[in-house]
């Protein structure tokens, strides 16, 4: 039943983890579920990145791109954190839905 | 083999699915913490070592604990839940089943790739003289330098990148102090 | 990655073993069953450490208060208490509060064994007894053993009590900010080293006590004590630690845990403790070498021996034995000096251990790491020759310098493959460790004895 992982079976688990990282994002009211959102669809394409790497001629760039992609997914969570937090000392909650000041 | 990447893959899934349907941030950082932690399996199992530590030291140890951090310092009480609109949800729910099956439909393409079972084992590492598999450490860290022996003299090398990806840190370090310093709060009233 | 196990070379001996009422063993259930073994192997040692452990703190805990500490259990030293603790825990009460968070709750003492016990894959005990040999070990340790905060944040916030919380909060700001001065550490021998593997890393140091890292330069030296100060605060030890600081916060992030679920917080505590003084003991202090230079060089010898004939040798399997019981020692000691710490030193206060991170041990570390850096160049100014017949040795290790040179012979392009890589074979202190890379490289079985002939 169990056959060797292939390219597709790692792709498949990068578009669950994309899809559902896109639906958290749209979903969440929460602005840090929103963040954990955009870290998932990033692992989606981590994920597609490093099956790519090794199972296709790309080489080592597919890994070196996922590298990078972890090192500036860390920069955002922190940028977009301190947003947060600003947001949180202006409005005292964290519902993005709330964030509605510049609607005319 | 193939167990272990059915395990990882499995709780990679229903981990990310967990995400999207638990209500509680907190249970949401955690099902975060199984999915990316078995995506950092996957990428062990998939001859990654590196990206695979540094999944495990940068996103599960270094982001989410800052978030779960964000997520104590703005909570307003005890287990705080936003719930969304039962609308929402199945609107959502509906958008994502044909995204993700709009997203299938396009898998069979990757047949068009020039596959290679084991490409980076047979080209990349020998070049190192380190002939296990997995062991991309040297060729990373040259490529980051900006020496590509691997390729041979038309490879491109990440220097570039590398510092502009350092100098951008370091902007968002500032930066993120910035944003987050402690003000004093103006309605309080 | 499977290729790279331990369980490959015991599956081999293993392989075509005929089992009473089985037959013959295939490969494949060959390889499992070593596996299996090896994770047991493991485990024991994972489980045995806190068992151990914990008698020793108390022991050492009562001899400092100028009591006995435990007597009875066990005949003489009370050697069993720690058993009898384990047999009480698991007849207690497993208690949930109702206000917490039951799933997370219940799950969190998990993940803090879990991390701790993972860690001990990566970590060698004796020349190649390793069960994973990653070429970026020391990465992968440092990164599995940085989850185990969050088992104790998840504790701290699902318990719904505010000691629980404060204490989480505390641990989270904590161990987040030790973790930079860390790694920034344990980098410093790796300048030197030219390798994240932790058993080259190991392999390195035989010979006599002047190759171990703690010698190698003044940089490491300072490092060292950095190192274990930082690895102290970072395993949550008094003077450090304010998680479960009891005269504010009670019990701190397991104020409501009871029975087995609060002992697995202890056993992974314990467990990441001899983790850590571990991965010093290897990185500093010589690994699984006595650092005596007769002593050395017999049991090298005697791995030569048993890795040259081509069944299994006693000989070389005693030498590692003795390597793998010098290196538990030193691990051991260096657990019990943080035993000695805590019951020796008062407790800061949390702004106290924050300032002393942020300000303090992250500059020095960093400075420290340059310093590292820059020690090969002060060889070249040191001599007359300059860059070419000095004992120059790159900053990114031989191995790399060689790889790159060797990579390169095709193109001839890049300009790496001129000076390090031409490094001269004649001179005495930086090249003989360069030498011993090298010959790492090939069978790293010989390097200790390289180091005993250079350096006698």
């Amino acid at each position: 039943m169990l056959h060797d992982p292939d390219l597709n079976s790692y792709l498949f688990i990068g578009a669950v983890l994309f899809v559902c990282g896109v639906i958290c994002m749209a979903t969440k009211r929460n602005a840090i579920g929103v963040l954990m959102g955009v870290e998932l669809v990033l692992n989606g394409a981590n994920v597609n990145f490093v099956a790519f790497s090794r199972y296709t001629t790309l080489g080592l760039d597919g890994q070196i791109f996922s590298l990078f992609v972890i090192v500036l997914a860390a920069a955002e969570a922190a940028v977009a954190l301190a947003i947060v937090l600003n947001f949180y000392n202006n409005h005292l909650t964290v519902d993005v839905d709330r964030g509605n000041k510049l609607k005319g | 083999m193939s167990l272990f990447f059915t395990i990882f893959a499995l709780a990679a899934c229903l981990g990310a699915v967990a995400v999207v349907i638990s209500q509680s941030v907190v249970r949401m950082a955690f099902w975060l913490i199984v999915s990316l932690g078995s995506v950092a399996g996957l990428f062990f199992l998939a001859d990654a070592d590196f990206i695979g530590a540094a999944q495990l030291l940068i996103y599960v140890g270094g982001t989410l604990v800052l978030l779960v951090f964000g997520i104590m310092l703005t909570a307003s009480g005890p287990y705080m839940k936003i719930p969304a609109s039962p609308g929402e949800t199945v609107v959502a729910g509906l958008i994502g089943v044909m995204f993700l099956s709009m997203v299938f439909s396009t898998l069979p393409a990757s047949k068009e790739w020039k596959q290679s079972p084991n490409y980076i084992a047979e080209t990349v590492t020998p070049e190192f003289a380190d002939s296990s598999e997995g062991n991309t450490l040297r060729p990373l860290g040259f490529a980051l330098l900006g020496v590509r022996p691997d390729v041979g003299q038309d490879g491109a090398g990440y220097l570039l990148p590398f510092e502009i990806a350092s100098v951008h840190l370091l902007v968002v370090l500032i930066g993120a102090a910035y944003l987050a310093r402690a003000k004093r709060r103006q309605d309080n009233a | 990655m499977i290729n790279t196990l331990a369980a490959n070379s015991l599956s081999d001996a293993f392989d075509g073993l005929s089992v009473p009422l089985y037959g013959q063993l295939s490969s494949g259930d060959a390889l499992v069953v070593a596996a299996i073994i090896h994770a047991v192997l493991v485990f024991h040692v994972f489980a045995l450490c806190p068992f151990f452990l914990i008698w020793l703190e108390r022991k050492g805990s009562g001899r400092i208060q100028d009591r006995l500490g435990p007597t009875r259990v066990g005949g003489r030293f009370g050697w069993l208490q720690s058993l009898a603790d384990g047999i009480k825990l698991i007849q207690k009460e497993d208690l949930c509060p109702p206000v917490a968070d039951a799933m997370l709750f219940r799950s969190a003492p998990y993940i803090v064994c879990l991390a701790s016990f993972a860690a001990f894959v990566v970590l060698p005990f004796s020349h190649n007894w390793v069960a994973v040999s990653a070429d970026c070990g020391l990465f992968i340790l440092l990164s599995i053993l940085s989850l185990e905060v969050f088992g104790i944040i998840m504790a701290g916030y699902s318990s719904g009590s505010k000691w629980s919380l404060f204490g989480g909060m505390r641990e989270a700001a904590q161990m987040v900010s030790y973790e930079i001065p860390l790694a920034i550490c344990a980098l410093i021998p790796i300048v030197s080293a030219g390798s994240l593997n932790l058993g080259e890393i190991g392999d390195m140091q035989g010979g006599h006590l002047g190759n171990w890292f703690l010698f190698h330069d003044p940089f490491t030296f300072v490092a060292f004590f950095v190192f274990f100060v930082v690895l102290t605060a970072g395993c949550k030890r008094a003077p450090f630690d304010l998680a479960e600081a009891e005269s504010e916060l009670v019990g701190g992030f397991h104020t409501e845990y009871s029975g087995m679920r609060w002992s697995f917080f202890f056993m992974g505590e314990y467990a990441s403790m001899f983790a850590l003084c571990g991965v010093a003991a290897i990185l500093f202090l010589g690994g699984w070498h006595t650092g005596i230079p007769g002593v050395d060089g017999l049991l090298q010898e005697w791995r030569l021996k048993g890795a040259e004939s081509p069944e299994f040798s006693p000989l070389g399997y005693l030498a590692n034995v003795i390597g793998a019981g010098v290196f538990v020692s030193k691990a051991a000691f260096g657990v019990f000096v943080q035993i000695w710490l805590r019951w020796t030193l008062p407790r800061l206060r949390i702004d106290q251990v924050m300032i002393t991170c942020l300000k303090y041990f992250v500059p020095i570390s960093c400075f420290l790491f340059l310093g590292a850096t820059v020690w090969p160049l002060m060889w070249m100014f040191a001599t007359d020759d300059g860059l070419t017949s000095a004992p120059f040795r790159s900053p990114l290790g031989n191995r790399a310098t060689h790889a790159v040179s060797e990579g390169t012979k095709e193109s001839s392009s890049t300009p790496q493959s001129s000076a390090p890589a031409e490094a001269p074979e004649d001179n005495s202190e930086a090249e003989s460790a360069a030498t011993g890379e090298n010959t790492a490289m090939a069978e790293p079985i010989t390097v200790g004895m390289n180091f005993s002939e250079v350096r006698q």
